[in-house]
C-alpha cells in the first residue's frame, strides 16, 4: 500500500504493537503503513502454485515466494489446503526450503490452513514469529482455547475469523459480537498477548445484485472501527480481493474497487491485508467518474449504485500489450540464417538450422567448413572493422560451439573427416596465478577465428606447458598472469623454451604484463618471437601474422627489432631518474602533527568474520566501469550505456550481466565470506607497523618508502607514515581484511561444460565485481560501525566508488605496497585460511580468485600513492627487517627496483 | 515473586565462568571419566565433561565452590550437553535423567552451603540447557536444503526430559544458552512451558543467544532483534548473548536488544577470541575492563563468563559490577 502511504491515524491510544519476525523484524507501530501480505503461495488461490506443488517443482514454487517479497510483500501467506496433495507434508517441505532462502525468509510467514494439523506442522519448522491463519470459535470455546494455548506456546500471532458455533458473521453486529467474545477468551482465559491478535472480519463481495450484500463493505469497515476502538492492541486484517468478486474479468474496475475499499478500511483501522499489489490502482489515479461510482458501491451511497457501476464498467476493460520479437529473418536462406545467428549471437534456432544444412550437404563436415565458417568470417571481418564488439564475438562463439557440438557425432561417424584448422594454440595461466578472464576471452576469440585452442586453465606448472606443447605439436604458446610473481614465471618459461630449442612464438598477456617487461625481460631470453598482446582483437591479427608462412619470417624479424629498440630506450629512460637514500627519504617522510589529529579507538577491536551477507546488499556497491573494460568496452558508467559507438552493445552486455546476477541471487550461487580485524598499531623509525593486542605484539607489517627525489616540500611517503609512531606515545589503530566470493569457479565451469563460454566468462567477471563490491561494502561498515570513525557518513554509492570517504584500504601487490609477501602477514594475523578458507598460492595469489585483501588506515591524512622505484639500500634494509634473504626480497620486488 | 526476581532488581547478579576450562586442569584420564559405574561402557568417554557429575562429583563441586567464592551469585549445572540428542555420541542416552538430576543436586548443595554462610547474598543454581549438536531450521546437507537432521518434536522431548530432571534435582532457574538456531530454543521454551503447566509452577528462565558473524546475525540467520521477537512469547528473567566472541565484540549485539525488551539483559562472553592454538587467553583485567563498558552504558542485569573464563575472571567482573547499579527494567 505504499502507493497511498496511509498511516494508521488517530486510533485509540495503543500501548503494545504486533511484532513479527523472519530473519528480520517486522514491528507495527503508530507510524507503520498498512502491512501487505503476499498471497500467491496459496494453492487455493493460485492454480499455478497448486500445479507446481502437485508436480513437486519446488524451485519454481520458491520463485513465486521470492517474487512476492521482491514485489514488496511484508509477510508471505502459505496455504497447502488441497485434496490432491498431502497438505502437511507439502507445508513442511516448502517452509523448510524457504528457510534456506534468506531473501525469502527474511520476512515473517503466515501459516494458512483450515486444518489444525497442518498449522501445527508449520509452526514446528519456522524459527521466526509467524502468524497463524486462522482459528475461530466455529467448533466451540474449548477447542479454540486449546489451539490458542498451543499457538502461544509456539510463539506465533493469530488471525481470528469472525466465525462461531452459529456460523460466519455477516452483519456489523455479529462481527463485533464474535470479535469481542474471541478477544475476551484469548486475553482472559488463555493469557494471549492482545497485540498478537488479528481479526479477520470477513470481507464479502458487494455489487452482487442482491440487496443483503449492499452493506458488506460498510459493515466490515464499521466493525473494523469498533474493534480498533474497543479491543485494545488488536489488529484487523482481511482478504481484499473478495470485495470485487462480482467483477471478475474486469480488472480495471476490480483494481479501483480494491483501492477504494482499502482507502476507507485503512482509515477505519484495518492494518493488515492480503492483497495482490498488481491488482491495486493508485487511489488518486482513479478517474473521477469511476471513483464516484465505485465509492457509491463500496460505501453503499445510493440504491442504484450497482447498476450504475455495471453500466460504466463496460467502458473500462483493461487491455494487454505484448511485445513480439521480430522473426522475419527466419524467412531467409539457410546460409543467411546461419550467418544471422552467428552475427547476432542467437542460439535459439541454430541446431535446427545446421540440421537442415547437414541434410543438404554431402558431408556433415561441410556444414562447419562452408556454412558456419562463412558466418564466422563475417563475424571476424566485422570485429576487425570495429563494427562488432567483444561481447558479441563471444556470443557468436557460443552459437558456433553449440552448432559444432551438434554436428560432431555425425562427423565422427563419417570416418576420415576432420576439421581443418588454421593452427593450434596452447593457452595457460602460469604457476601460482589464478586469474584467467582475459585468457579465456582471447581463447574464445581465437577459437572463433578457426584456431584450435588447448586451454590448460590456471596455475599451470611450466613442465606441463612444455610437455603439452611438445605432445600436441602446438603452433603458438600463450601465457597469462595477473600478479607480479607471474612475470618471473614467464621469464623462466621463455628460458626453458630456449634451452629446449623451441621454435614456436610466445604470446604474453594479462594485467601485470607490459610491453616494457616483455621487451626487457622475456624477449632477450628467447630467440624466437615473443609478443605482448593485451587485447583480444589484436590477438587475432598477431596470430594471423605469426602463422602466415609467407610473411611470418619478416614479421618476427620486425618484432625482434622493435622490442630490442624498445628495451634500449626503456633502460636508458630508467637511468635518468634521481633517487635519495632510504635514510634521507625517511627524514623527508609524510609528516602528521599527531597532537592535533583526532585518532579514534575502534569500537570493536579484534578479529571478526562476516558470512551472512546478502548478495543483494552488495549490488549497489558494484563499480561497473571495470566490468565493461574486461569486455573491451571503454567508457564511464552509466553514460557508456548511451554511448554512440558502444552504447547498444554495452546496454546488451549490461542486461545479460543483470540476468546472470538475477540467477546468482535467486539460486544463492555465490557465497560471500569475509574476515577482518581492527588492532592497536604503532609505527617505528624503520617504516614498520607493529600490530598489537592489549600491548602484546602480534605481527609486524613492513612498509616501503618512496625514494624518487622529490621537489622541495613534497614528502617521500610510506604507509607507516599514516600510523602514529611509538615515540609519540599515542596509541593508534589499523585494520586488515580479506573478502572473497565463493562459488564463482564452479558456476563458470558449469557453463563452460555446456559450451557456453559467454556466460562462463560473464560469471567470472561478475564474481570479480562482487568481490570488489564486497570490499567497498565492508569498508563502509568498518568506517560507520565496527571502527565507527565516520559513523554519520552519508555518501551516495557513486561517491563511495569514487572513494570520497575518510581512510584508505591499500592492498598488497598494488602501487602503495607492491610487496605480495605482506599478504602472508595478513593471513597470519587474521587466520584467513582457517576462518573463511581463502588460500594463498605459491605466487601469493588468492584462491578463490574473486577475492580482495588489504589494510585499513583511518587517518584523515591517509591517501593512496605509488611507491615507484626503490634503490638497493632499501632493498637490503627491507630484507633484514623482514628476516628474508636479499635474493628473495629481490625476486618479489623486482618491478620496483631502480637498478633493474 | 521468586527470590531471584527480587535480587535482580537490587543488584547486578554474577553468573559463573567456564566449566570446561576448569576441568582441563584436572587432566582426567579415560578411566577417570569412566569411574566405577561406566568402566565397561563400550564407547570412549573421555571428553564427556557432563559425565563427570556422576564419576568425579568432587571436582564439579570444587569448581562450583570456587566460582561462588569468587563472587558468583549463580552457578550453572554441568549439563550443557545432557540431552538424549547430544549424548548419542557417547551411547549414553539412557542416563540423561541421572546426569541432570545429579548435576543439579551437586550444585544446589554447594549453593545452599554458601547461602547458609552468607544469608545476605543468596546463591542460585541455573540448570544449563545447551543447544544440542543439531539444528532444527538448517540443513546439514548442502545438496538438500529441505532436509533436517532433527525435528521440533525430537528436541521438545529431549528438552522436556532434561528440564524435568533439572527441576527434580533442585535448580532455581533454567538457562537456555548458546542458542545458534532459534527454532531449537523455541523447542526448549515449549518444553519448559509444558512442564510448568503440568506441575503448575513458575520457574525463572534465562535465554542466551550466540552471534558469531559480524553481520550481527545468529548462525540461523536472524538479526538480534528478530531473535528477540522470536523468543519473547514466554516471560523471561533475562535475554542476552554468550560465547563465540569476547566482551568487546559482544557489546553491539547487547545494545541491539537492550532498549527493545522489558526482560533483563544477560551476557557471558568468552575470554577474548581463541588464539592460534584455539585457546582463550584474555586476562581477567582485560576482560573486566571491557565489561565495564557494558556497566557504564547501563546494559546489564546478569553478567558472567563463557569459554576460557576462570574464577579469577569472575572475581574481577564481580568486583567491578558491585560498583554499578543494574539496568532498569519493568519486573516480570
Amino acid at each position: 500500500m505504499s502507493k497511498q502511504s496511509i498511516t494508521m491515524n488517530q486510533q485509540p491510544i495503543v500501548k503494545n504493537y504486533l511484532k513479527l519476525s523472519g530473519l528480520e523484524p517486522l514491528v507495527l507501530n503508530e507510524h507503520s503503513n498498512f502491512i501487505n501480505v503476499g498471497e500467491r503461495t496459496n494453492v487455493a488461490g493460485s492454480r499455478k502454485f497448486l500445479r507446481l506443488i502437485k508436480e513437486e517443482r519446488f524451485d519454481e514454487a520458491l520463485a513465486i515466494a521470492r517474487h512476492q517479497v521482491d514485489g514488496g510483500a511484508q509477510i508471505i501467506d502459505v496455504n497447502m489446503d488441497d485434496g490432491l496433495i498431502d497438505g502437511k507434508e507439502s507445508m513442511v517441505r516448502f517452509l523448510n526450503l524457504i528457510a534456506a532462502e534468506p531473501d525469502i525468509c527474511k520476512v515473517p510467514l503466515m501459516i494458512d490452513s483450515s486444518k489444525w494439523e497442518i498449522i501445527e506442522a508449520g509452526l514446528q519448522v519456522v524459527q521466526g514469529k509467524c502468524v497463524v491463519n486462522s482459528i475461530s470459535l466455529k467448533e466451540g470455546e474449548q477447542n479454540f482455547i486449546d489451539q490458542a494455548t498451543l499457538i502461544k506456546r509456539y510463539g506465533a500471532a493469530v488471525i481470528i475469523m469472525a466465525f462461531d458455533e452459529d456460523g460466519q458473521a455477516d452483519t456489523y453486529e455479529r462481527r463485533i459480537e464474535i470479535a469481542e467474545r474471541s478477544y475476551r477468551v484469548l486475553v482472559d482465559k488463555v493469557g494471549f498477548a492482545s497485540e498478537d491478535i488479528i481479526f479477520d472480519l470477513n470481507i464479502f463481495p458487494v455489487a452482487t445484485g442482491m440487496d443483503e450484500h449492499k452493506k458488506n463493505a460498510t459493515d466490515f469497515i464499521e466493525a473494523t472501527r469498533w474493534v480498533r476502538a474497543n479491543l485494545p492492541n488488536a489488529n484487523v486484517s482481511g482478504g481484499v480481493s473478495n470485495v470485487s468478486f462480482s467483477f471478475r474479468g474486469n480488472n480495471g474496475v476490480r483494481e479501483a474497487m480494491h483501492s477504494v475499499f482499502l482507502y476507507h478500511a485503512i482509515q477505519a483501522g484495518m492494518n493488515i491485508g492480503i492483497v495482490n499489489p498488481a491488482m491495486l490502482e493508485v487511489y488518486d489515479d482513479i478517474p473521477t467518474d469511476l471513483l464516484e461510482r465505485v465509492e457509491d458501491v463500496i460505501l453503499n451511497r445510493r440504491d442504484d449504485a450497482t447498476e450504475r457501476l455495471l453500466d460504466f464498467a463496460e467502458t473500462v476493460k483493461g487491455s494487454k500489450k505484448e511485445r513480439v520479437a521480430d522473426l522475419s529473418w527466419r524467412e531467409n536462406s539457410i546460409q543467411d540464417r546461419i550467418t544471422h545467428a552467428l552475427v547476432k549471437g542467437v542460439d535459439e534456432f541454430i541446431v535446427a538450422d545446421v540440421e537442415e544444412a547437414r541434410l543438404q550437404s554431402s558431408k556433415p563436415i561441410d556444414v562447419i567448413e562452408i556454412n558456419l565458417m562463412a558466418g564466422m568470417n563475417v563475424v571476424g571481418d566485422l570485429f576487425g572493422a570495429g563494427k562488432m564488439f567483444l561481447p558479441q564475438v563471444v556470443k557468436s562463439a557460443r552459437v558456433m560451439k553449440k552448432a559444432v557440438a551438434y554436428l560432431n557425432p555425425f562427423i565422427e561417424k563419417d570416418k576420415g573427416a576432420s576439421i581443418k584448422r588454421l593452427g593450434r594454440i596452447l593457452m595457460a595461466t602460469v604457476k601460482g596465478d589464478v586469474h584467467d578472464i582475459g585468457k579465456n576471452i582471447v581463447s574464445v576469440v581465437l577459437g572463433c577465428n578457426n584456431y584450435e585452442i588447448i586451454d590448460l586453465g590456471v596455475m599451470v606448472p611450466p613442465e606441463k606447458i612444455i610437455e603439452t606443447a611438445k605432445k600436441e605439436n602446438v603452433d603458438i604458446i600463450g601465457l597469462s598472469g595477473l600478479i607480479t610473481p607471474s612475470l618471473d614465471e614467464m621469464v623462466y618459461l621463455a628460458q626453458e623454451m630456449e634451452r629446449q630449442n623451441f621454435k614456436v612464438p610466445l604470446l604474453i598477456g594479462g594485467a601485470t604484463t607490459s610491453k616494457a617487461h616483455t621487451a626487457v625481460k622475456i624477449n632477450p631470453a628467447y630467440s624466437n618471437a615473443v609478443v605482448h598482446v593485451n587485447d583480444a582483437s589484436r590477438a587475432v591479427t598477431v596470430v594471423g601474422s605469426l602463422l602466415n608462412k609467407s610473411t611470418s619470417n619478416a614479421y618476427v624479424a620486425s618484432l625482434k627489432e622493435d622490442y630490442a629498440a624498445f628495451r634500449e630506450t626503456f633502460l636508458n629512460r630508467g637511468k635518468t631518474k634521481n633517487y635519495v637514500s632510504i635514510a634521507e627519504a625517511r627524514k623527508n617522510k609524510f609528516k602528521i602533527d599527531w597532537t592535533s589529529v583526532n585518532l579514534q579507538k575502534p569500537k570493536e577491536l579484534g578479529v571478526q568474520m562476516l558470512q551472512q551477507v546478502s548478495l543483494k546488499d552488495l549490488l549497489p556497491f558494484i563499480d561497473w566501469q571495470p566490468f565493461f573494460k574486461t569486455w573491451d568496452l571503454h567508457g564511464k558508467f552509466p553514460t557508456i550505456l548511451s554511448d554512440v559507438v558502444v552504447g547498444e552493445q554495452a546496454t546488451q552486455l549490461y542486461a545479460d550481466a543483470n540476468a546472470v546476477i538475477k540467477d546468482v541471487i535467486s539460486g544463492q550461487l555465490f557465497k560471500p565470506k569475509a574476515v577482518f580485524g581492527l588492532f592497536e598499531a604503532n609505527s617505528d623509525a624503520k617504516d614498520d607497523i607493529i600490530i598489537s593486542n592489549r600491548g602484546k605484539a602480534q605481527v609486524t607489517f613492513r612498509t616501503l618508502r618512496q625514494q624518487l627525489k622529490k621537489r622541495e616540500g613534497v614528502p617521500n611517503i610510506a604507509l607507516a607514515d599514516f600510523i602514529a609512531p611509538e615515540s609519540s606515545g599515542i596509541q593508534d589503530y589499523m585494520g586488515a581484511f580479506c573478502v572473497a566470493i565463493f562459488g564463482v569457479e564452479e558456476l563458470s565451469k558449469k557453463y563452460k561444460d555446456q559450451e557456453d563460454d559467454y556466460t562462463a566468462i560473464m560469471v567470472q567477471s561478475i564474481g570479480d565485481r562482487f568481490a570488489e563490491a564486497f570490499a567497498e561494502y565492508l569498508h563502509k561498515k568498518i568506517r560507520t560501525q565496527h571502527w565507527g570513525y565516520s559513523h554519520n557518513e552519508s555518501l551516495s554509492n557513486e561517491e563511495l566508488i569514487k572513494e570520497k570517504y575518510l581512510g584508505i584500504r591499500p592492498a598488497p601487490g598494488y602501487p602503495a605496497c607492491p610487496d605480495h609477501l605482506e599478504k602472508e602477514t595478513i593471513w597470519e594475523l587474521l587466520q584467513v585460511e582457517k576462518i573463511i578458507g581463502v588460500k594463498l598460492t605459491e605466487s601469493l595469489a588468492m584462491w578463490p580468485a574473486s577475492a580482495v585483501s588489504g589494510y585499513y588506515f583511518a587517518n584523515e591524512h591517509a591517501k593512496y600513492f605509488g611507491l615507484g622505484k626503490i634503490t638497493d639500500d632499501q632493498l637490503e634494509d627491507y630484507s633484514k627487517r623482514k628476516g628474508i634473504t636479499k635474493k628473495k626480497a629481490q625476486k618479489w620486488l623486482f618491478p620496483n627496483l631502480a637498478n633493474q | 515473586m521468586s527470590r531471584i526476581h527480587k535480587e535482580i532488581l537490587e543488584r547486578i547478579l554474577i553468573l559463573d565462568g567456564a566449566m570446561g576450562t576448569m576441568l582441563q586442569a584436572y587432566k582426567f584420564s579415560e578411566n577417570d571419566f569412566r569411574g566405577e559405574r561406566f568402566k565397561d561402557h563400550p564407547s570412549p568417554l573421555k571428553g564427556n565433561n557432563d559425565l563427570l557429575s556422576l564419576t568425579q562429583p568432587q571436582a564439579i563441586k570444587e569448581i562450583h565452590a570456587e566460582y561462588f567464592a569468587a563472587g558468583a551469585d549463580i552457578v550453572e549445572t554441568n549439563t550443557f550437553s545432557s540431552t538424549t540428542i547430544a549424548m548419542v555420541d557417547y551411547d549414553l542416552e539412557a542416563i540423561v535423567y541421572d546426569l541432570n538430576f545429579e548435576s543439579a543436586k551437586i550444585a544446589k548443595e554447594v549453593a545452599d552451603a554458601f547461602t547458609k554462610k552468607e544469608p545476605q547474598k543468596p546463591r542460585f543454581v541455573a540448570g544449563s540447557i545447551g543447544p544440542t549438536n543439531r539444528t532444527a531450521s538448517m540443513s546439514p546437507d548442502v545438496d538438500d536444503p529441505g532436509y533436517r537432521a532433527v525435528t521440533f518434536e525430537d528436541l521438545r522431548k529431549a528438552y522436556k526430559q532434561q528440564v524435568e530432571a533439572l527441576l527434580d534435582g533442585g535448580v532455581d532457574l533454567l538457562l537456555v544458552e548458546t542458542v545458534f538456531d532459534t527454532l531449537n530454543a523455541k523447542a526448549a521454551l515449549f518444553a519448559i512451558e509444558e512442564v510448568k503447566a503440568e506441575r503448575d509452577i513458575e520457574i525463572p528462565i534465562m535465554l542466551s543467544g550466540t552471534i558469531t558473524d559480524a553481520s550481527g546475525r545468529t548462525l540461523s540467520g536472524q538479526t538480534a532483534e528478530a531473535f528477540l521477537i522470536s523468543i519473547s512469547h514466554i516471560p523471561l528473567l533475562t535475554v542476552g548473548f554468550n560465547c563465540a566472541l569476547g566482551a568487546n565484540l559482544l557489546q553491539p549485539h547487547l545494545e541491539a536488544i537492550a532498549n527493545k525488551t522489558n526482560f533483563g539483559i544477560s551476557a557471558h562472553p568468552n575470554a577474548g577470541l581463541p588464539n592460534a592454538f584455539g585457546e582463550y587467553d584474555e586476562s581477567a583485567e582485560d576482560m573486566a575492563e571491557q565489561i565495564e563498558e557494558y556497566l557504564k552504558k547501563d546494559l546489564i542485569n546478569i553478567i558472567g563468563g563463557c569459554c576460557g573464563t576462570t574464577p579469577e575472571h569472575i572475581k574481577a567482573i564481580a568486583d567491578l559490577a558491585s560498583k554499578y547499579t543494574p539496568r532498569k527494567m519493568t519486573s516480570n
